[in-house]
């Protein structure tokens, strides 16, 4: 158990775990009327941490020459696994930074929301390095368990315990899905580890059943990544809960489900590639359209991104019909450039429209650029991004993305999903045009009469905030605009340097490589030369 | 002795009842015991193949699942709970806020 490499394979997960632990404990110590902040920044050191962690995880790997196996290889810590590990604490760094201010001054107890973000992180964190299927779905329902109760965590508003009840059934619905395709796919091999589970499926007797249980996971996985035609849940989740909680559940978890779904489909169903891809070209096409033209009719902006992101699933399901040395880095890439921009825009929608959410159609957003055009620009440049121009992340996401597909021959698909991306850009460019035109009314005089429904928002306007309650404390949410910053340059950086990234996932991942090593059995912790030259690194590192 | 086919059969049935009932039943604790329904039927397939193959992971799945399925309960119930507290009802047709 406290086998070194068995603490360095889960050591972000543990650093997590412990400050996520923390901050709960030192959650009911802390004075009632006291601010929560502290917590606060005790969870973005924790989640820093353990991005470094991971960091140092490369190094490790690196150092000894292959993937790093720990608890009888249900632990798989290789470079898919870091690229996902850094991707879900970055989304969690943020969206903490972006919280600090949302929840201060709110009664609800801000420090359980802090510990559950970290408790989310340390599930999705277990999804994407797990080979093993029982803690996928461990790790999928501590992921699941808290970003329901993050969902509905303003317990005074309606709208947020509707979203979160919603997100409650909805999720484990699928989550029973998710699970009898693991049943089945146990019944088809007689393992429920992914590297026994790819050379026990060429001998199987059964193939009818693993074809269920391949239906089964992709119905599960699709319900919790909001694919057509799961995706029912998933506009009035996103417009009920809080703006940060958006950020953080259409990303991270999305992010980590489609990790597990590449490994399992292409680490341990790669003999049934004829039979899902089909089955995902639908999915992948089916949601793209719906997304588009149901974000066209939405005036609400969360509902609309939620519409969106229903299409970006299906855009990022495109990558999973082609070639696995493409499919893998480009599906790889476009959850990372979407992580992004989708975080970016909710800490805008955040910043902007306050605790209350004072902000909500399309048109409340009319001559934002007038009153805070830095804030405007940055949602403008997330849109963008969204739409796919070039120099953002979202051109590269979309690119790989629509290659890869090519190389495969699925020239329709990328047919669908570029018409649909020539649809997208009619609902972002409203959004930006709306953004960057005066309000009705509004003369050319200075802004003293302009006063939109956000300005009194105490989030924004700090000094108009303090003139109509001269007791309110002043807020300034530094902490959101350097998590907004963050966001900028990410997607920025994925946009002009997109060549880095991918190299960090470019990779043959666990297809070819992997199935040779799994026709050994292996039982023991950690393959011999692998122990060696980790415990001459761990005696290095002692010294 | 019962082929194993038949607990599967059964399993099989089970989840299907308890899709059916997720979609059909309009009480929030109703559409919750369905989803208990299926989870227990996933369990009972899993014992089966466990027995089939002599593979002792199948049940220790089964305890992990039970595990899971009571920290969801906890949660679930109280999300419920202050559902409930908000709207006094829990007809789900009438917790439509948002569609507009």
């Amino acid at each position: 158990m406290f086998d070194p490499p068995n603490v360095l394979a889960l050591l972000p997960e543990y650093i997590l775990t412990l400050v996520g632990v923390a901050v709960m404990m030192l959650e009911p110590v802390l004075p009632a009327g006291r601010s929560r902040k502290p917590l606060g920044w005790l969870a973005i050191l924790g989640a820093i941490a353990a991005c470094a962690a991971s960091f140092y995880q490369v190094s490790l790997i690196r150092a000894i020459g292959g993937p790093l196996f720990a608890f009888s290889n249900t632990v798989q810590v290789d470079r898919f696994s870091i690229f996902f590990q850094i991707l879900v604490t970055a989304v969690a760094v943020i969206t903490l930074l972006s919280s600090l201010d949302f929840f201060e001054g709110d009664a609800t107890n801000a420090g359980e929301y802090y510990a559950l973000v970290c408790f989310a992180a340390v599930g999705m964190l277990l999804m994407s390095v797990s080979p093993e299927l029982l803690v996928i779905f461990v790790g999928l329902e501590i992921s699941s368990i808290s970003t329901y109760i993050m969902a509905g965590f303003r317990k005074t508003s309606a709208a947020g315990g509707e979203s979160s009840i919603k997100y409650f059934l909805l999720g484990s619905f699928a989550t029973a899905f998710f699970l009898y395709g693991i049943a089945l796919t146990f019944g088809a091999t007689g393992s429920t580890n992914l590297r026994m589970v790819a050379p026990a499926l060429a001998g199987t007797s059964a193939p009818l059943l693993a074809i269920l249980a391949i239906a089964m996971i992709i119905i599960g996985i699709g319900f919790k990544v909001s694919a057509a035609p799961f995706h029912v849940w998933t506009p009035d989740v996103y417009q009920g809960a809080p703006p940060p909680v958006v950020g953080f559940m259409s990303t991270a978890p999305k992010a980590a489900a489609f990790a597990v779904l590449l490994r399992i489909l292409f680490g341990g169903y790669p003999l049934f590639e004829s039979k899902w891809s089909v089955l995902l070209w639908g999915i992948a096409a089916l949601s793209m359209t719906i997304g588009n033209l149901g974000a066209l009719l939405q005036r609400d902006v969360k509902r609309m991104l939620a519409y969106s992101s229903i299409a970006h699933a299906g855009y990022l399901l495109v990558a999973f019909t082609a070639l696995p040395q493409d499919g893998i880095p480009a599906a790889a890439f476009y959850t990372a450039a979407y992580a992004a921009m989708n975080v970016g825009a909710f800490v805008v929608i955040t910043l902007v429209s306050g605790n209350r959410e004072r902000m909500r159609t399309g048109e409340d957003f009319t001559g934002l650029a007038i009153q805070h055009p830095v804030l405007a620009a940055a949602f403008s440049f997330f849109l963008l991004s969204m739409i796919g121009i070039p120099f953002t992340g979202g051109f590269f996401g979309k690119f790989y993305v629509f290659t890869g597909a090519i190389h495969a021959g699925h020239i329709w698909l990328a047919v669908v999903g570029l018409l649909n991306s020539g649809i997208a850009c009619f609902y972002y460019l409203r959004l930006i045009a709306r953004m960057y035109s005066a309000p009705t009314g509004y003369s050319a005089a200075p802004a003293i009469d302009f006063d939109p429904a956000g300005s009194t928002n105490p989030l924004l306007d700090p000094v108009a905030a303090a003139a109509l309650a001269p007791d309110a404390r002043i807020i300034r949410p530094t902490a959101a605009y350097l998590a907004l910053a963050f966001c900028v340059i990410a997607t920025l950086l994925l946009g002009i340097l997109p060549g880095r990234v991918l190299r960090l996932v470019q990779f043959p991942a666990f297809t070819q490589e992997d199935r040779t090593i799994a026709a050994e059995p292996r039982m023991e912790c950690c393959p011999s030369p692998h122990r060696t030259a980790l415990a001459q690194l761990v005696s290095g590192l002692k010294r | 002795m019962v082929p194993i086919a038949y607990y599967l059969i059964l399993a099989a049935i089970l989840f299907s009842i308890g899709i059916g009932a997720f979609l059909i039943k309009r009480n929030i604790i109703t559409v919750f015991m369905s989803i208990e329904l299926m989870l227990n039927a996933v369990n009972l397939t899993f014992v089966a193949f466990a027995h089939m193959r002599h593979a002792v992971q199948g049940q220790i799945f089964v305890f992990f699942v039970m595990v899971v399925a009571a920290a969801e309960a906890a949660v679930g119930l109280a999300i419920i709970i202050s559902v409930f507290r908000s709207r006094q009802t829990l007809d789900i047709d009438q917790i439509n806020l948002m569609k507009n």
